[in-house]
């Protein structure tokens, strides 16, 4: 067969009746100031990781309110919390608590299951 | 034989049970240290460090001249509990052997040596004795009064702020208080009935037994203060005032040269046990700037000691060190705040594989690494003054992180992500040490601590540009220009308590401008707000603690505020009171303003405080 360079997408649905919501919950309730974010990427385009490698802040966002986690776990384990992210965040956003919360609770997760 | 009366035997409890307790746990403690700390003991135990040891405990442990430092009253209370207690028990046991004639003599016999000797002293030098211990009773009631003034008013004592008290301190405290109080009534009543006593407690005794039925109040009088003595000793254990005991032993170890590492260890636990919680950590802490006043040294020693840290106090400080010089007992306050972070977060380290190594291209002539660091990335006028002082000194570079460069690993660090940090330290060792230059030069004081202290960088010389633009200075390659501008320093905290450098960052800045001395500088210097190390805290926050220390800067109506950090510079850029710059742009505008004067454009004071704001 020809090879027109394109492929068939996998299928992607979310069920959200299998939602697990407590890791959301639970970053907005321990972070706040996460609640606020507008989606404006600032904090994607000044990424020290994301020089380096395939990683988007921004999206990290998207993934825990779809309750991606295992794409989660394994996107924010490339973060080096080296914090620029933070300063130019326009709306004030505390993301070095917000991953390491992420970090943190994902791990709470797997162990009570 | 005959047995001792009854009432010793509160005391005799107390005594030996927390004899038994301290020689338990010190041993445990002991046991707990690393192989290389307890090889430190034993090569130190038999030289001087053993008696400089026991000078710094009759210095501080005793005499308490650091809180003497901070405020007299408050060091005269703590000497004349410590210091008079001590001398107390000293010199009631040669008042003791001195009757007795034994050196055998038991503890209670000294201890409650005016009940058991009912006739007055008839030598000198028992007459001498018994005087001077009146004299010292004296001197530790004084203490003891003021410690009950200290509750009611501590801000007469030169502090804002005392800690809140829990059951195991109340009971310790309430105990002490009533020791010393409860001795000086029972000697005098004794004194009332035999008249045994000396210069105080005689009259004392006798205006007592004028007013009171002193033959039916003696005994339940020494069985109170035996009582009291007692209580004391049991509730030691699960008291603030475990560090008496303990600070000794802390002493001992730091000078035989051990220190807090990475890891709890025996001797982190017995720092922990060696905080009284004074509070003096308190009023030092800019976090109650911003109205957080939970989170601060004390408490945080004191939830590690009873085992219930939350995350949300561990990761609210800004690691800036400002209580560590105030610490009157010198405890490592924020290496003891890391052995927690590193503790708790230990299970998620990342391992960063994605960081792969290409060749390393760097030029033989190259003379210096040039390593801007991730915060600098965002204050680019650094950067480019940097760039310009570079090409005026003619110094061969190679900017290592001008294009795509893992991070430092400090910020990892320095939320407890050590193991994830040695994986980008190891990542940025190897370049730095494939490019063959003999010398780092850092714009940032975060990355400047990393690399100074974590890094293995053999025949590499690391320093902070502070340091290296004064050395071009004095090597002549930069041309010096005086600019007419009132500038004050602000220190950043990873350099100057950090790191100690203080000096070279005014040296350089005095050949450029005129630098203004201010209240809180080196030492004492404030903290920006922006720390990296404080994950917790909120913007607005952050932003009362800058606007804070911007008060006192604008205070001393400077035309600039200068600062050798990054993140300072951005944090206090932001509040738009005063122009904010680098010491790097200082020396580089000062450096274009000479060149501009050899061909006749000089700006005046007005034109140059128009390009500060830039």
């Amino acid at each position: 067969m020809k090879n027109f360079g394109y492929s068939i997408i996998k299928q992607r649905t979310i069920d959200y009746d299998q939602f697990d919501g407590r890791l959301l919950n639970e970053i907005l309730e321990m972070e706040s100031s996460f609640k606020v974010c507008l989606s404006c990427g600032g904090c994607t385009a000044t990424c020290s990781a994301g020089d380096l490698v395939s990683f988007n802040v921004r999206r990290m966002n998207l993934l825990l309110r779809r309750g991606e986690t295992m794409e989660l776990e394994s996107e924010i384990k490339k973060c080096m919390l080296c914090g620029k992210c933070m300063l130019v965040c326009p709306r004030g956003i505390n993301l070095r608590n917000v991953i390491m919360l992420i970090k943190k609770s994902i791990l709470k997760y797997k162990l009570s299951g | 034989m005959d047995f001792p009366p009854s009432f010793i035997l509160p005391f005799t409890i107390g005594l030996l049970f927390i004899s038994v307790f301290l020689v338990i746990i010190t041993g445990i403690w002991i046991s707990g240290l690393p192989r290389i700390d307890k090889s430190r003991i034993i090569k130190s135990i038999f030289t001087r460090k053993s008696l400089q040891a026991i000078r710094e405990t009759f210095m501080e442990a005793l005499l308490h001249r650091k809180i003497f430092r901070k405020n007299p009253v408050l060091g005269y209370m703590h000497m004349s509990l410590a210091f008079g207690w001590f001398l107390l028990i000293v010199v009631g046991h040669i008042d003791a052997v001195n009757h007795y004639q034994t050196f055998s003599v038991p503890a209670y016999k000294a201890i409650f040596m005016r009940y058991f000797v009912t006739e007055p002293a008839t030598t000198l030098s028992g007459k001498m004795l018994a005087a001077s211990m009146d004299l010292l009773l004296l001197f530790v009631l004084s203490g003891v009064m003021l410690a009950y003034f200290k509750r009611l008013n501590s801000r007469m004592f030169g502090m804002k702020k005392t800690t809140k008290l829990k059951m195991g301190d109340r009971i310790a405290l309430s105990a002490l208080w009533l020791i010393f109080p409860l001795r000086f009534l029972a000697e005098g009543v004794s004194a009332g009935i035999h008249h045994n006593g000396s210069i105080i407690s005689q009259p004392t005794g006798q205006l007592l037994a004028s007013a009171l039925p002193v033959q039916s109040i003696e005994m339940p009088l020494w069985w109170a203060y035996s009582g009291a003595l007692g209580m004391f000793f049991l509730a030691l254990p699960v008291s603030r005032y475990m560090h008496i005991p303990v600070e000794v032993v802390m002493i001992f170890l730091r000078k035989y040269g051990i220190k807090v590492q990475k890891r709890v260890s025996g001797y982190s636990r017995i720092q922990v046990y060696s905080c009284s919680r004074c509070g003096i950590c308190l009023d030092s802490c800019q976090m109650t700037h911003a109205d957080i006043k939970d989170t601060q040294s004390v408490y945080v020693l004191k939830h590690i000691r009873n085992k219930n840290l939350t995350d949300e106090k561990l990761f609210n400080c800004l690691l800036c060190g400002r209580c560590q010089p105030d610490c009157p007992v010198g405890l490592e306050l924020n290496n003891l705040r890391m052995t927690q972070r590193i503790e708790s977060t230990k299970e998620y380290n990342s391992s960063y594989e994605y960081l792969k190594n290409g060749p390393v291209v760097v030029s033989p002539q190259t003379e210096v690494i040039y390593f801007a660091g991730c915060m600098t990335h965002l204050t680019p006028a650094i950067i480019k003054s940097m760039k310009e002082i570079f090409a005026v000194a003619g110094v061969k570079y190679w900017f290592m992180d001008e294009d795509k460069t893992a991070c430092c690993g400090r910020p990892l660090m320095q939320v407890g992500q050590y193991e994830a940090a040695k994986k980008l330290i190891e990542h940025n060792r190897e370049k730095i040490m494939a490019s063959g230059a003999k010398k780092l030069v850092v714009s940032c004081p975060i990355c400047y601590k990393v690399f100074n202290e974590d890094y293995a960088l053999p025949g590499i010389s690391v320093q902070h540009h502070s340091e290296y633009l004064l050395e071009l200075m004095a090597d002549k390659r930069l041309p010096i220009n005086k600019l007419p501008l009132r500038v004050v320093y602000h220190d950043p905290c990873e350099l100057g308590r950090g790191s100690g450098i203080y000096h070279q960052p005014r040296l350089l800045l005095d050949e450029y401008a005129e630098v203004i001395p201010i209240k809180n500088e080196k030492e004492a210097a404030f903290c920006c707000g922006g720390s990296l190390a404080n994950i917790k805290i909120q913007m607005d926050e952050r932003n009362q603690i800058r606007d804070k220390a911007m008060d006192e800067y604008l205070s001393y109506q400077p035309d600039v505020l200068a600062t050798a950090c990054p993140l300072c510079k951005k944090t206090f850029a932001k509040s738009r009171d005063l122009p904010v710059h680098d010491i790097a742009e200082i020396v580089c505008m000062a450096i274009r303003q000479k060149k501009d004067a050899s061909s006749d454009k000089i700006k005046s004071k007005k034109e140059l405080k128009m390009e500060l704001w830039g």
